[in-house]
């Protein structure tokens, strides 16, 4: 009998345990869709996130830390913001707390998260710079450096510029694609279909699956135009990533520094 | 002086260096503290292994260390001081023009002294400016338009309060404006993403040099695009130029990307004394070769020329500075001392 119990007990304690590490695991899901915004990649990636607590069966409490003291706060705030927005966003989650440490506005970017107010409401200033048009810039940047890499991909895997510009987006979806081909599709899609106020073309969502960020087809005569304007895309994001790194893991030692992800590629 | 393979001199222009006291005792507050950190995490993590300082010697390095590592162990003819005041962080500032006014003293033919000016300081700092102008015969200023100041936020190079200031460079003499658009150090926001500013200023004030250090990386996009279409925009290669150790691959599309857009005649050295000494950067750059698949991206070529402008010739045109009579006076100098 006692036995029985303790068995009981113990597996009682295991599903809590595997319930407890299955919505931690549901959180981080979440928490990879966030991105940084000026070096396009994901929070969890860089090492930002330091702590996931389900602290009661409905709420959930995520630290995160950046690699410097100064990191601009509207950066920071969208990010927590947006950290907010992705864990609420799961069905069990009625409370999500996002905590920022070590930050020079620390306790404004804390506290102005949690009630759930607008950035210029917590820093006002006079330009009325809101958070939507950086979302917005930057969601254009990722949309063309990701197309960018996806471009070079496939003109070095041999399709002809004319082929490109005239693909439709269902067939590029279902082009076959290498290993690293597949991976610059998805990052690409994301961005193509998300977010849809961005990339709203006036007369809908264009068929082609290759757009500029005003929505028009690309040209197979100019392509290579094209590609060189929205490279300095790309090398930004890069700077911004290994900066980041770098002062990240210097600010923390001890902390592995969050490998450069795999579709960058060497330095 | 830096001597080529090929035998030749190069005349060395650092345009960007600082002399810096964030010890604990000028520490004012956290902020200072952690501000100190921050450009450690610069040099700690884009230096390469062996030219790492200690915390304690990058926190003040003083003016000894710093001549022997500019002129002495490094390559440089000259430098430009550029201030960065922080008396909010700092009891006795980060690095004022008049600390910097010290060593210029001892060193009149090595070092050019820049001032700075907030458009936001109004009238006052208006007659501060030609204070400063008249008694360190400025040439530059350096600027930092992201700093956040009460409840503002950071300013426009556009603003009309920066242009008045801008009115007065001109009569002062003062034609460099060397202006920090880069990654984030300073409390700000705005620059992060913004460099559209010295487009409006580059155009009304064509007499006048726009110096974006850091090249607006990481704005590069931008800036470039602003910069092909202004003739007095200039880039700053300070903190760009240690990738060529830590990611040389990536340092070569920016270079030449700066090449293409800018030309080799307004991009501009500047070892940013103390995070990077001079000796490495300069050694590694002049070593320094575009792979063939970045030439051919953008047909451009780092020659041996290019690298001599990059080097100390652009800075010698914007500075007034005649190479060949500044090289026989540092000579004199340095046979007077021997």
């Amino acid at each position: 009998m006692n036995a029985r119990h303790d068995a009981e007990g113990h597996e009682a304690a295991g599903n809590e345990a595997t319930g407890n590490e299955a919505r931690i695991a549901e959180v981080r899901a979440a928490l990879d869709r966030v991105t940084d915004p000026e070096l396009d990649e994901g929070v969890v990636d860089l090492g930002f996130i330091t702590a996931i607590t389900v602290t009661a069966p409905d709420e959930v409490d995520v630290a995160f830390r950046l690699p410097t003291y100064w990191c601009a706060a509207n950066f920071s705030y969208l990010m927590a913001s947006d950290m907010r927005e992705a864990v609420l966003g799961l069905s069990w989650v009625r409370r999500a707390v996002i905590h920022l440490d070590d930050h020079m506005y620390v306790e404004a970017i804390n506290e102005g998260i949690a009630q759930g107010k607008d950035f210029t409401e917590v820093f006002p200033a006079g330009d009325g710079q809101d958070l939507s048009a950086i979302r917005r810039n930057f969601a254009l940047k990722s949309f063309e450096r990701r197309q960018e890499m996806l471009l070079r991909h496939l003109l070095a895997a041999g399709h002809p510029p004319e082929t490109i510009a005239a693909i439709s987006l269902t067939a590029l979806e279902a082009l076959k694609l290498d290993a690293e081909g597949t991976v610059l599709r998805t990052r690409y899609l994301e961005r193509r279909h998300w977010p849809q106020d961005v990339m709203t073309v006036a007369e809908g969502v264009s068929p082609f699956a290759f757009v500029t960020r005003d929505g028009e087809r690309l040209m197979p005569e100019t392509l290579g135009i094209y590609l060189r304007h929205i490279r300095r895309i790309g090398l930004n994001a890069e700077f911004n990533g290994a900066l980041c790194r770098g002062l990240l893991a210097s600010r923390y030692p001890g902390t592995a520094p969050a490998a450069t992800p795999d579709f960058i590629g060497a330095g | 002086m830096y001597k080529a393979k090929d035998g030749s001199e190069l005349f060395i222009i650092d345009g960007h260096v600082h002399l810096w006291d964030a010890s604990p005792e000028n520490i004012r507050n956290i902020h200072g503290k952690q501000f100190i950190d921050c450009f450690y995490g610069y040099h700690a993590s884009l230096s390469p292994p062996e030219q790492l300082w200690t915390p304690e010697k990058f926190a003040k390095y003083g003016a000894e260390q710093m001549v022997k590592d500019l002129f002495i162990d490094g390559p440089d003819d000259m430098a430009i001081f550029q201030p960065t005041y922080l008396k909010d962080f700092y009891k006795t500032g980060f690095n004022t023009l008049e600390q910097n006014a010290i060593l210029k003293k001892r060193y009149p033919d090595r070092f050019i002294l820049n001032g700075a000016f907030d458009p936001r300081d109004g009238e006052g700092g208006l007659e501060a400016l030609e204070a400063q102008a008249e008694t360190y015969k400025l040439k530059g200023v350096k600027l930092y338009t992201a700093e956040w100041k009460g409840d503002s936020r950071g300013y426009k190079l556009s603003d009309p309060a920066a242009y008045k200031y801008f009115e007065k460079c001109e009569k002062l003499g003062i034609k460099n404006i060397h202006v920090h658009k880069g990654p984030t150090i300073i409390p700000l926001d705005r620059d992060a993403f913004d460099v559209a500013d010295i487009d409006h200023c580059a155009t009304d004030f064509p007499n006048l040099n726009f110096i974006v250090e850091h090249c607006g990386l990481p704005r590069l996009d931008d800036f470039c695009w602003i910069a092909v279409q202004e003739a007095n925009v200039y880039g700053g290669l300070a903190v760009v130029l240690p990738f060529i150790h830590s990611r040389p691959g990536y340092f070569a599309k920016v270079i030449s990307e700066l090449l293409f857009w800018l030309g080799e005649d307004r991009i501009l050295f500047g070892s940013d004394y103390g995070i990077w000494t001079p000796q490495w950067l300069v050694e590694r750059f002049m070593n320094f070769e575009l792979p063939e698949e970045v030439m051919k991206e953008t047909g451009k070529e780092l020659t041996m020329t290019a690298k001599r402008k990059i080097l100390g010739e652009n800075a010698a045109r914007l500075y007034d500075v005649d190479i060949a009579s500044q090289r026989a006076k540092l000579s004199r100098v340095e046979m007077a001392a021997a």
